[in-house]
């Protein structure tokens, strides 16, 4: 199927046509990355007659901060609600072979047979803390179809710098006791996120003095905007259906069209980069060149049209 | 005493077996649950499928229980139970069974041992049911029940045979088995309150083990000794034990079925013999127990004339040579107490890492890990052929085996009728009970279940749900509802990357080309459809995929073919790798096969497990692309295969 007629139905809300979206634009072969220029076209602000309605949160936090059972339980709650929920789940993978284990849908329940969920996991590919290379893109083009789009990576520190390039919202998951985040927080190595959840609230005392430490942290550094809540995913789950909340006000408090605006053209100048080298940056006159350039470009532009804008100039200049 | 593990189909074809064995000189039993009986589900749920009366007797109410063990007194039974996550409630039905009896047993001199040990479930076997901290719970409540109800019962058998079938090496069989011990005794001494004092002593003396004794056999030996000196030491030091009897390291063994190969699987006898030796050479580190495997156990399930085989083994060992004669051949001995010496000191050193990690149960990722990496190194030995396995990777010419001959290929099967006959009889037996004596007797069990702190014991309950006509997936159900589900570390996310040899290396070459001419880095779903709880294959499949370069979706164990359908779609897999070696893959790959249609998944699938040969063309006919079983131990020749598989199906195959 055409990579045209995949983006058409994405565009009508037919969740059915995101698998296939998917493996094209994963791929790098020349055709397939056509065809991947014709889908994202199709889902681009420009024939959508605006941004993509969906919502994509990024959810990131250390190993064993409780990610996968925290998005168990949040799953749920969206589906009780009627949303429809594509998870992207970013893994790690060997430096050695190249190759990786993708283990979390494993930890995600979910009925097989629902066809409003998917979940899709990929390797981080090579930098470290990133994103896979097509999680950006896939998340804008689900956004088309999907009421919600999850980005779930690992780690904290830089992790979350790149998601918050490409979420809506950036939920940083934390379990209560680790000292870590609470370091990067002071120190300024880790940009606050929009959400902060503590997870194992019915560890009790620990979990209460671990948000109240983080709010504490917080205003110190005079930011009032992130909500830091307490989670429990354990049966019965608890702040939950509290949490689902503070993500729509958060959603509904943000300038969107910025936002993504943002999203699409700090994407377009990765991808670039990517693929030309430092080099290639200094042949357009260097990065805020760059920046300049793309500001200046029709703002309902995809990505990929913006990099071919970046590769024409590069050419002539 | 001696016994064969035992029990398929139903239970009164199990009874019969049973019967036979015992007449043949045969002094107790050891029952073989199926699947669902062990992972709490009734004959008739979607889980089930394939698996009824495949690998034990399905076991469902009391009444089963009575047909298992019609005219065999129990009151003079000795019964070992393969049973852990739901050891609780079959022990209740035993109870149930025992008191209804003609004439009746009282609970109080039934004798026999429930397995009833989790954290082996959750690294090496697979058959768990609820998350780890309520199945703890739920062992120490039938430690305290038992040590004062059925003080003749075992309530638990540590098992550190699981962890070595999974690729323990000696130090971890001993260190991960002691930690175990330690999670349990401190969870009873817990739940035991005021009385613990009282009655730890008895409850350490009632904890026996089951061990793996493997073909290195004066290493073996020499391991026994240690795990005695360990458990000795524990009891003293840290639960005031001071009786000599409460002290003995008390242990039976099954000995090992992983070194058994399905090449010239004749070989299989004399290592069985010599893996017996580990286990009753010395005097001080014998077993009281023996259960010795069929010489056939890698080909598919055992026929009563292979099991008579096994028994026989032991009869000669006992009563025709003088190995009972003497006292301890090893006292005195440099060797033995050197090797003794060394194995505890890295015991030690390693439960104190599990003790790091806040405990067994808490440690349970970090040895599940451990586990899959030292498995990963075995193999690698034996394909390297540093490690030698005759008739297998040395030695494997050989003439045309009388022993497989037959048309069953020398194993006996269970008719597929049997799940049919099953599903109409537990609803033949929930329309005729007393629906509402049922429904309070589940309220109650749930009551006592949500009330953690409240210090009722969850066997009262149980035993009235039995005695009620309760089934074990409506027992289990009510326990999952209270304690959530769970789903164990795969181990396989933590494997360290394989030492890059020559043979890697063009594996990793060979991936990346095929990656490069499909676009996208060759993706794999690995999974385990059924109950089927043995996950070493899958596991060493998925890191060596990964190792070679490829992406692989690892779902672990208990799936449904409509799950491996909507992963296989969502993840845009180019290949499937299922792993089944409970008999249940004329079943279940079908009907995976069914669901990938249905799902319009056009991706190839490959089978491993053990699958004997005449099942593989029904297999290529439901469309499956290669079959691989156990005698298939090169991995890197298995991807070398599936690479060139992808390929071909994606129209860009391996250039020469």
């Amino acid at each position: 199927m055409s990579g045209a007629e995949l983006g058409a139905r994405l565009r009508e809300g037919d969740l059915s046509a995101a698998p296939a979206a998917l493996n094209l634009l994963e791929s790098s072969t020349e055709a397939d990355r056509e065809q991947a220029r014709l889908l994202l076209h199709e889902v681009s602000p420009a024939v959508l007659g605006g941004e993509a309605p969906g919502h994509i949160v990024g959810v990131t936090g250390p190993p064993g901060a409780g990610k996968s059972t925290l998005l168990s339980a949040l799953l749920h709650v969206w589906r009780v609600r009627g949303k429809s929920v594509a998870m992207l789940a970013v893994d790690p993978s060997s430096k050695r072979s190249g190759g990786s284990l993708l283990g979390d849908r494993a930890r995600i329940d979910f009925d097989p047979a629902d066809k409003a969920v998917l979940i899709r996991s990929t390797a981080a590919g090579q930098r470290l803390g990133g994103l896979a290379p097509a999680t950006r893109t896939a998340a804008q083009t689900l956004a088309a179809a999907f009421d919600v789009v999850v980005i779930e990576t690992v780690g904290v520190g830089q992790a979350e710098t790149e998601v918050a390039d490409v979420a809506d919202t950036v939920v940083v998951v934390v379990q209560p006791g680790s000292g870590d985040v609470l370091q990067f927080l002071k120190s300024g190595i880790m940009e606050t996120p929009d959400v902060l959840v503590v997870t194992k609230a019915d560890l009790g005392q620990i979990a209460v003095a671990s948000r109240r430490d983080l709010s504490a942290a917080l205003r110190s550094l005079g930011t009032r905007a992130t909500r830091v809540l307490a989670v429990s995913s354990l049966p019965p789950p608890q702040g939950i259906d509290e949490l689902v909340g503070v993500l729509d006000e958060q959603r509904a408090s943000t300038d969107l069209t910025a936002r993504r605006l943002l999203a699409r053209r700090s994407g377009a100048l990765l991808d670039f980069v990517t693929e030309h080298g430092e080099r290639g940056l200094r042949g357009l006159g260097g990065r805020h060149v760059a920046e300049h350039l793309l500001a200046e470009q029709d703002p309902r532009l995809d990505p990929q049209a913006l990099v071919s804008i970046l590769e024409r100039a590069a050419q002539t200049s | 005493m001696m016994r064969t593990y035992a029990g398929h189909s139903t239970a009164r074809a199990s009874n019969e077996l049973y019967r036979r064995n015992l007449a043949k000189g045969q002094t107790g039993l050891s029952v073989a649950f199926d699947l669902p009986t062990q992972t709490g589900y009734d004959p008739d749920d979607e889980l089930a499928r394939g698996e009824v009366g495949k690998v034990g007797v399905p076991v469902v109410h009391r009444g089963d229980m009575a047909a298992l063990m019609d005219g065999i007194p129990l009151g003079e039974m000795n019964t070992s139970m393969t049973i852990n996550a739901t050891a609780a409630w079959l022990l209740a039905l035993y109870i149930v069974a025992a008191e209804n009896q003609d004439p009746p047993t009282e609970q109080h001199s039934l004798q026999g041992t429930t397995q009833n040990d989790i954290i082996k479930e959750f690294l090496a076997r697979g058959t768990y049911a609820f998350p780890p901290a309520p199945s703890m719970r739920l062992i120490a409540d039938m430690i305290a029940y038992t040590v004062e109800h059925v003080p003749k019962w075992n309530p638990i058998n540590i098992c550190s045979y699981h962890l070595q079938e999974a690729g323990a090496t000696p130090v971890q069989e001993i260190s991960y088995a002691m930690s175990n011990a330690i999670a349990v005794l401190d969870a009873t001494r817990e739940r035991l309150g005021d009385r613990a004092p009282e009655l730890i002593g008895d409850v350490f003396g009632r904890i026996s083990f089951f061990v793996n004794a493997g073909v290195r056999f004066v290493e073996e030996h020499a391991k026994l000794r240690a795990m005695g000196i360990l458990w000795e030491e524990l009891g003293r030091e840290r639960y005031g034990v001071s009786d000599e009897r409460r002290l003995r390291f008390r242990y039976g063994v099954q000995v090992n079925s992983l070194g058994l190969t399905e090449a010239q699987p004749e070989n299989n006898v004399q290592r069985i013999v010599l893996e017996a030796l580990a286990v009753t050479l010395g005097r001080d580190a014998r077993a009281r127990a023996i259960q010795l495997p069929a010489w056939n156990e890698a080909l598919g399930l055992p026929r009563p004339w292979d099991q008579q085989w096994s028994l026989r083994i032991q009869q000669v060992l006992a009563y025709e040579t003088d190995i009972l004669e003497y006292p301890d051949i090893f006292e005195g001995s440099k060797v033995m107490d050197g090797l003794v010496a060394e194995l505890l000191e890295g015991a030690r050193a390693e439960m104190a890492v599990v003790a790091e990690h806040g405990g067994a149960v808490e440690a349970v990722p970090y040895m599940k890990a451990a586990l899959v990496d030292s498995h990963r190194a075995r193999i690698q030995r034996i394909e390297s052929g540093e490690q030698i396995v005759v008739g297998q990777n040395r030695f494997a010419e050989t003439e045309p085996s009388p022993l497989t001959a037959d048309a069953e290929g020398g194993i006996l099967v269970v008719d597929p009728a049997v799940e049919a006959e099953q599903i109409e009889a537990v609803r033949r037996w929930r329309a005729e009970r007393d629906q509402q004596a049922v429904d309070a007797a589940l309220a109650e069990l749930a009551r006592v279940a949500s009330d953690e702190d409240g210090g009722e014991n969850l066997m009262i309950p149980t035993i009235a749900a039995a005695r009620a006509g309760a089934t074990t997936g409506e027992w289990a159900k009510t326990l999952r509802d209270v304690f959530g589900s769970y789903r164990a570390p795969t181990g396989v996310g933590e494997a360290s990357a394989a030492p890059a040899d020559t043979e890697l290396a063009r594996l990793r070459e060979e991936v990346e080309q095929l990656a490069e001419k499909l676009g996208r880095r060759p993706k794999i779903l690995v999974g385990k459809p059924g109950l089927d709880g043995h996950s070493n294959g899958a596991e060493q499949i998925a890191v060596r995929a990964r190792d070679s370069g490829m992406d692989v979706v690892y779902e672990g164990i208990r799936l449904t073919p409509a799950q491996i359908a909507a992963s296989a779609l969502q993840e845009g897999v180019h290949v499937i790798g299922l792993s089944i070696l409970s008999g249940s893959h004329r079943e279940l790959i079908p009907a995976v096969m069914d669901a990938l249609r249905e799902a319009e998944v056009d991706v190839p699938v490959v089978v491993g497990g053990i699958i004997p040969d005449q099942d593989v063309p029904q297999l290529e006919r439901a469309g499956v692309a290669a079959v691989y079983t156990p005698k298939d131990f090169d991995i890197s020749r298995i991807m070398h295969d599936i690479v060139g598989i992808v390929g071909e199906r994606n129209g860009v195959p391996a250039s020469v």
